[in-house]
């Protein structure tokens, strides 16, 4: 771990990163009218999951049968697609800027690595979770949503970083 | 004459395309500024790193003040592209537990995804526990559908709420940005002296 730390990892200006998505945000609404998102793909990889494996479950669950459509696959939609986009552009910076590696744990100083994955898991089920009474995750309610002036997009939003400061203090060995 | 597919001048044959290329683009652009690294944007949280802040800032004014002008030009109809619904109390709950999620797990879904690209095995259990999330999410609806469904209040934006003109917000989320900027820095250098392991 120490290792990797000795040489600065490259990353973009975080000011023109910025940029670049706040453009990237104008973009999508320009051509899709609509915007960016992460957590809608998973939804559809459960709802696929489910009506792959108990359909009659799937159908009767008054969820799961609000994103099965009538004659398509669940997995057949706009968020899908570009989630795969956005694992195929993370790959392309990181082979570009050489942080391709095989698979490894990045962990706080005061953890280890298997207490890293237990709370990396219990940390997504949340977020997951949350995601649904949110209707939607950081990128589709609090960035996207507060881009366009969403009122739900900015409660979000400050709900999240809000929530996250007020708590931080409890999990500060994980990562200080 | 924006936006284009709902306004048929790309027909939506070309949907899911455009939907690799734009996700393709929202990827390379969160991995390029380091968020595909649990440590940076945890530090958001702890003050030794706040590229979260600047990249998510920066992000939604520039966004915030190009839709405004786009509208302004007459490129895109406002009117026509689509706005989160707002159901009060069930997205406070949700921004509280996604809160505490981001604190314990170091990602977000989208940052989660970069991060298993470039291998990080904590990303990838990140995003395992967002498909059981999701799933306990889905199985246990039943008990909270009502909750789930109230605060109801439409589509509505901030000056659908408040009365007040949308140039106004963007304005108040441009100054808030700046000053945001400029504090987070200052804590930023007196944290990062204390922290000898980690490079920025």
């Amino acid at each position: 771990m120490n290792k990797n730390n000795n040489k600065r990892p490259h990353y973009l200006n975080p000011y023109f990163g910025g940029v670049l998505l706040g453009l990237l945000v104008i973009a999508t609404f320009y051509i899709t009218g609509r915007g960016l998102g992460a957590s809608g793909a998973v939804k559809s990889t459960v709802v696929e999951t489910v009506e792959t494996l108990a359909p009659q479950h799937a159908e009767s669950s008054p969820y799961y049968s609000k994103y099965i459509p009538k004659d398509t696959s669940p997995m057949n939609n706009w968020l899908v697609f570009e989630s795969f986009g956005v694992l195929l552009g993370g790959l392309l910076s990181g082979v570009i800027y050489g942080r391709v590696k095989k698979f490894r744990v990045e962990h706080g100083a005061h953890t280890t690595s298997a207490k890293r994955l237990v709370f990396a898991v219990l940390g997504g089920v949340l977020f997951g979770f949350g995601s649904q009474f949110g209707r939607g995750c950081t990128s589709g309610a609090a960035l996207v949503g507060s881009a366009s002036f969403s009122f739900g997009g900015v409660i979000v939003l400050i709900s999240i970083f809000g929530t996250g400061y007020a708590v931080a203090y409890f999990f500060r060995k994980l990562w200080i | 004459m924006g936006p284009l597919i709902p306004n048929d001048i790309i027909t939506g044959d070309w949907n899911f395309v455009i939907a690799i290329l734009i996700g393709i683009a929202f990827g390379f652009i969160l991995e390029a500024s380091g968020f595909s690294s649990s440590r940076n944007l945890a530090g958001v949280f702890y003050g030794y790193n706040f590229v979260v802040l600047r990249v998510f800032f920066t992000a939604v004014i520039v966004a915030m003040v190009g839709l405004l002008y786009f509208d302004y030009f007459g490129w895109l109809d406002l009117s026509k592209i689509f706005i989160l619904p707002t159901f009060l109390s069930p997205m406070i709950l949700g921004g509280v537990i996604m809160g505490v999620g981001f604190v314990m797990g170091g990602f977000c879904p989208g940052t989660s995804f970069t991060g298993i690209a470039i291998g990080k095995t904590d990303a990838l259990f990140f995003a395992i526990g967002l498909f059981l999330g999701i799933f306990i999410f889905g199985e246990a609806y039943p008990y909270f559908a009502n909750f789930y469904n109230s605060g109801n209040m439409g589509n509505v934006t901030l000056t659908d709420v408040t009365g007040i003109a949308a140039p106004w917000f963007a304005l108040g989320f441009t100054v808030i940005a700046l000053a945001a900027f400029w504090v987070t820095a200052e804590i930023e250098k007196k944290v990062r002296k204390n922290m000898k392991e980690y490079k920025f």
